[in-house]
């Protein structure tokens, strides 16, 4: 135990007989963002979605090694899986707000954890909103169609919405891959602003992407965590060859 | 896998060489005309300066606009900078060697005060030194840069016992020879400018290829 907040060791995955991940080890500081870049099929979603145990929802799957989040491992016997989907929250790259209104949207994740208090509901829809610079642009319409809203801002509500319900950990895979630049510089400032009060860790296709947002980058190839550490060093002068080359673009 | 950029990288790396060969140039050509009284020599360097710094204006766009389109990184980002450093030291060399051919001018139309000795060696060092530190960047070459690095001190040393020479012998015994001899001594100050300009050149190859600054810690290189 080392006081990272998330600490994976030697962590290895399985789609059936397939081994997609092998042997990852890293630790995660809190409020940090960590970007996973590496080539299509490396692994980064496979590794990202086993941080919140999303690849529970696929079957015929095995798991070796820990995950192991606040000092307590998330695939132990008696974890409460809706609560590690609570608390690490995922965000995803075609944003899936749900077909209610912009402000039900938000809401959700507290009316079903049972929250009835309709004030304190409405102030969590307000800072969430606030939380993700959306609050402005939507305050005179809380009640209209989620899906009216441009992609740039789906993807905003829809952080907004996994903020609400309190979470400590963010996912993002591939979170800006289907906006505009314009939308796209707007979740990276969000992401900035967002890691003093969350852990994120983001999986992108784009390296100068991990470059501008992230504390800390992971080089994913064929399952294998290549290379990890500071982002300033893997960008300017990464240890492994294998790590310049595809930064590079010397291959991938 | 073969990068329409590493094309790009090649002429970035070939101007840098023609820059080299020019700088150098005229570092040979200025202690020529001191050597033989040759105006008109001196006056080339002082013309030719000025395709220079047309090259030196063309590399630094040429670098800056990698910086923007392509987003280097790692070894390619550090190879632009360091090229767009050694750009601008290249052209202080060469107005280096245009100062001494305008000391050259002062001088040319009067006997030398002394037969030259130690600006010749002055100028051979310089010239090696240059030389050398560009190699080392070409070849990517940390073991030659860090010679470069310590044959400094022997540049300092010359320049030094010229100034020394031409102030005591010269200068305090017979104030009349001020005219000729201030302008000798300029010359060894350039020449020893041109030696510190192939050492911060030098120091640029070390933090590209191990990506570590050496800059102003030469005393930690001397342990290595």
């Amino acid at each position: 135990m080392n006081g990272a907040k998330i600490q994976v060791n030697k962590f290895s995955f399985y789609y059936g007989l397939s081994q997609a991940l092998y042997d990852v080890s890293l630790d995660v500081k809190e409020n940090t963002v960590i970007g996973i870049i590496g080539p299509s099929g490396c692994g980064k979603s496979t590794f990202l979605r086993s941080l919140n145990r999303m690849n529970d929802t696929i079957s015929d799957t095995k798991t070796e090694g820990e995950i192991i989040i606040d000092n307590r491992s998330i695939y132990g016997k008696d974890t409460d899986v809706v609560e590690i989907r609570r608390k690490i929250g995922m965000v995803f790259q075609k944003s899936n707000p749900f077909p209610k209104s912009i402000f039900e949207n938000v809401a959700y994740g507290l009316k079903i954890n049972g929250i009835k208090d309709k004030n304190y509901i409405a102030q969590k829809v307000e800072t969430s909103l606030k939380d993700t610079a959306l609050f402005n642009e939507v305050k005179d319409r809380l009640n209209t169609n989620a899906f009216e809203l441009s992609g740039g801002q789906q993807q905003r509500l829809c952080i907004a919405r996994a903020l609400a319900v309190e979470p400590e950990v963010i996912l993002m895979d591939e979170p800006a891959s289907a906006l505009d630049p314009t939308a796209t510089l707007k979740i990276e400032e969000l992401i900035q602003k967002l890691k003093e009060k969350y852990t994120i860790i983001i999986v992108t296709h784009n390296m100068q992407q991990a470059a501008r947002v992230s504390d800390f980058t992971a080089f994913f190839m064929l399952g294998k965590l290549m290379e990890y550490g500071e982002t300033n060093k893997i960008f300017t002068n990464p240890s492994k060859k294998i790590t310049e080359d595809y930064i590079t673009g010397r291959f991938g | 896998m073969k990068r329409h950029f590493d094309d790009e990288l090649k002429n970035l790396n070939n101007n840098l060489l023609r820059m080299a060969i020019f700088s150098e140039e005229a570092i040979y050509k200025s202690v020529e005309a001191l050597k033989n009284r040759d105006k008109n020599l001196a006056l080339k360097v002082i013309e030719d300066d000025k395709k220079i710094d047309e090259l030196e204006l063309l590399i630094e766009e040429a670098a800056i606009n990698l910086l923007a389109l392509r987003q280097p990184m790692a070894r390619d980002l550090r190879f632009i900078t360091t090229g767009m450093k050694i750009n601008a030291e290249l052209e202080r060399i060469a107005d280096l060697a245009v100062n001494i051919s305008q000391n050259v001018l002062e001088l040319a139309d009067e006997p030398l005060l002394k037969p030259l000795i130690d600006i010749p060696k002055l100028t051979v060092i310089a010239r090696q030194m240059v030389k050398k530190s560009i190699d080392a960047f070409i070849e990517r070459d940390e073991k030659m840069a860090q010679e470069v690095i310590l044959n400094d001190c022997e540049a300092d040393k010359l320049r030094d016992l010229i100034q020394k020479e031409l102030t005591d012998e010269y200068m305090v015994k017979d104030g009349t020879t001020a005219p000729r001899a201030i302008p000798l001594l300029l010359v060894a100050r350039h020449l020893e400018r041109i030696c510190d300009h192939a050492t911060n050149i030098a120091e640029d190859v070390i933090y590209m290829v191990r990506a570590k600054v050496v800059k102003h810690h030469f005393e930690e290189l001397k342990n290595e």
